[in-house]
């Protein structure tokens, strides 16, 4: 997890350096006559939207600031769609409001809304060339011809397309076509850029390379950003802060180490990486400390300050567990039988059915010097109590 | 590996092969009805238009002022229906392509049922509405709104008007197809951009319809050429186009070899218009727009 969260920041670090420069005269030749700041704060207030008896949305509030890049993570079905079609204006709410720079516009159809969206199956058109997509939101703007030359020109260069002007979607990769979508979105200076799912359809490694480039761009131009997906992981590589979904409600919104080591509640901890949840009732209670007796018979201690009697779940990361020392009374031991190893190269996944019955999962670094056991065999694992998470359970 | 996979596609071609050949016997049946049925008489038609080797009927149609006036008129109408068609054909289309699935149910009730009325009965009906007598010249004078009936009859109108209702299910169905095809995210994407529902018509859902305005044009254009029974009672004789013109050559006058003629001019046209708009359309799918 450190290694994955300080990469993309050192990445961003050296190309902010060298982007400053670039940046500048960017910046005046895409900017045109307008001079003010083409990122805006969104605000959404109590939305609420309902599709028969389905409640899509249900009362979401939500600011993001200018030029941050929050993403609404939540399974398919959450209403995180639904959403994004608010902000875009595609549906009206039918409660609350959508605040664009201040200004209400909630009821202001698409075309008036100075807002940029990468599809998920990027919708370009097909009948035009790549000149002609990304000139297109100019044109309905009736900017003057040199100017709308200047810009595609500008915005295909930034997004590494120079030179395929003339061709047409059709004959682009995947990801081209997707630099295609992004340039389009972003070449009229949008006041805000929506993606929805937009690297769905790249494969793997692709993926990855598009995702650093995008928030590359979105660092660069300062672009206020909403993207939409399902996947964790991406969530947690590209986001200034994350809004969890669910059920048409925002369960919590952070920043990604926050909404990793701190869920507020058992949804977020198992929709947002991989956890153990354990239910338990708090018997002891000393500064910063609880003792926990959880419902399998163990006892557990966790940093945290709770009442006694209080119910929790007991959320514990996977890589959190070391094995077992040689101390036998150390506290936060867990005892039991390997049922199911996963190699997943970094690191090894442990399914240990413990003494009590329920199984707990773990994974253990790779380059452990520790003999690993082999299924079926006992093995013992141990934990600090700042690795628990306290969750309150309903 | 190899040794397996050459014998293994030899083999498969040889059973593609076979399949070909049973293809070509399956559909020999229709290729004999087709060719006995269609391509006989036919050909019958075209040798008598040029009986005995002479040109002369040939050149009695090119050279009649009459009878060119009749291939003009025949044309200006049929491009008249085409234009009238396309006009009410894409909304509907469109309606039919974007509503509801019980709206589009209704709609689509409402395009086809027609195809399944005889047309003689909707030509004489549009003859009760249109007639000096009809309903609409007997509500109107009714009304007041008119004191002498209206000519909606035995004229150009007539026939418009009777025509592109029977040609439309023509026009609406191949405009449909097309719509459908149009991702609605592209729409979406369009707005998003900016464009107003005029340049999202201009700029987006045309040129992505345009296969279906071709498909449909063409259809009703080359049906209407060779319209028979609607002109020939809505026009009353007034409005002469090529295919009651044949007719009244077979069937009034007896001259077989003339109209044979007319109808091989008739023919050579429909088969080249079509002929052009297919090269039109493959260049359009295959060059850049």
């Amino acid at each position: 997890m450190t290694r994955l969260a300080a990469e993309p920041q050192r990445r961003s670090e050296r190309i902010h350096i060298h982007a400053t420069s670039e940046q500048r005269t960017l910046r005046s030749t895409l900017q045109g006559p307008r001079q003010q700041s083409a990122s805006a704060r969104l605000e959404l207030c109590e939305i609420g939207k309902s599709y028969g008896p389905v409640i899509a949305l249900d009362g979401v509030n939500l600011m993001v600031e200018p030029g941050e890049l929050l993403t609404i993570l939540g399974p398919s079905g959450s209403g995180k769609t639904t959403l994004l079609k608010v902000i875009a204006g595609f549906e009206i709410p039918e409660t609350g409001a959508v605040l664009l720079r201040g200004d209400d516009v909630t009821l202001i159809p698409p075309a008036g809304r100075d807002v940029g969206m990468v599809f998920q199956n990027y919708a370009l058109f097909p009948h035009m060339s790549v000149r002609g997509n990304v000139a297109f939101p100019l044109d309905m703007r009736r900017r003057p011809k040199p100017e709308i030359d200047a810009r595609v020109r500008d915005v295909l260069s930034l997004v590494d397309l120079a030179g395929y002007e003339d061709r047409l979607p059709r004959q682009l990769s995947g990801g081209q076509q997707q630099r295609v979508a992004l340039a389009r979105a972003i070449v009229f200076e949008p006041l805000l850029l929506l993606l929805d799912e937009p690297f769905g359809a790249l494969d793997r490694k692709l993926r990855d390379t598009m995702q650093l480039e995008v928030r590359r761009l979105q660092k660069r131009l300062a672009i206020t950003t909403i993207f939409i997906t399902h996947d964790q992981e991406e969530a947690l590589v590209l986001s200034d802060r994350i809004a969890i979904m669910n059920r048409g409600r925002l369960e919590q919104v952070g920043q990604p180490a926050e909404i990793y080591n701190h869920p507020r509640n058992a949804f977020v901890a198992d929709f947002v990486g991989e956890s153990n949840i354990l239910p338990g009732t708090v018997i002891d209670d000393r500064p910063g400390l609880v003792e926990i007796a959880l419902d399998n018979g163990l006892r557990l201690e966790a940093a945290g300050e709770l009442p006694r009697g209080a119910r929790v779940g007991a959320m514990i990361r996977p890589e959190r567990f070391v094995p077992a020392g040689n101390d036998p009374a150390s506290y936060n031991r867990f005892r039991g039988t390997v049922t199911e190893i996963v190699y997943v190269g970094v690191s090894q996944k442990y399914r240990l059915r413990l003494e009590s019955g329920p199984e707990i999962l773990l994974r253990l670094p790779a380059g452990m010097t520790v003999r690993f056991p082999g299924v079926n065999e006992p093995f013992a694992v141990e934990l600090a109590p700042q690795d628990v998470h306290l969750l309150h359970l309903d | 590996m190899t040794s397996v996979a050459i014998p293994f596609t030899r083999r498969t071609a040889r059973l593609r092969r076979r399949d070909h050949l049973r293809m070509a016997l399956l559909a020999l049946p229709a290729l004999a009805i087709f060719v006995l049925f269609f391509g006989l008489p036919v050909l019958r038609l075209l040798f008598l238009s040029i009986a005995g080797g002479s040109l002369q009927w040939y050149a009695r149609a090119l050279k009649t002022p009459l009878y060119l006036d009749v291939f003009v008129l025949t044309f200006e109408i049929a491009a008249a229906v085409t234009v009238a068609a396309l006009l009410i054909g894409y909304p509907v289309a469109y309606f039919l392509a974007t509503t509801t699935r019980t709206w589009r149910a209704i709609g689509f009730l409402f395009v086809i049922l027609p195809l399944w009325t005889s047309i003689l009965v909707r030509t004489y009906a549009w003859m009760v509405l249109l007639g000096r007598n009809g309903v609409i010249n007997k509500t109107l004078i009714g009304a007041g709104v008119i004191d002498q009936p209206l000519p909606l009859l035995y004229n150009f109108s007539g026939v418009l008007v009777g025509m592109v209702h029977v040609l439309l299910p023509y026009m609406v169905l191949p405009l449909y197809n097309a719509m459908r095809r149009v991702d609605p995210s592209l729409v979406q994407a369009a707005q998003g951009l900016g464009a107003s529902p005029v340049m999202l018509l201009w700029r987006i859902y045309l040129p992505l319809t345009m296969n279906g305005i071709a498909a449909g044009s063409i259809l009703v254009f080359i049906l209407s050429l060779g319209f028979f029974i609607t002109p020939a009672l809505l026009g009353g004789g007034k409005v002469m186009m090529i295919a009651p013109l044949i007719q009244q050559q077979v069937g009034d006058l007896l001259d077989w070899n003339f109209a044979a003629a007319l109808s091989a001019l008739l023919l050579a046209t429909t088969v080249a218009i079509y002929g052009l708009t297919q090269i039109w359309i493959e260049r359009r799918q295959r060059g850049s727009p």
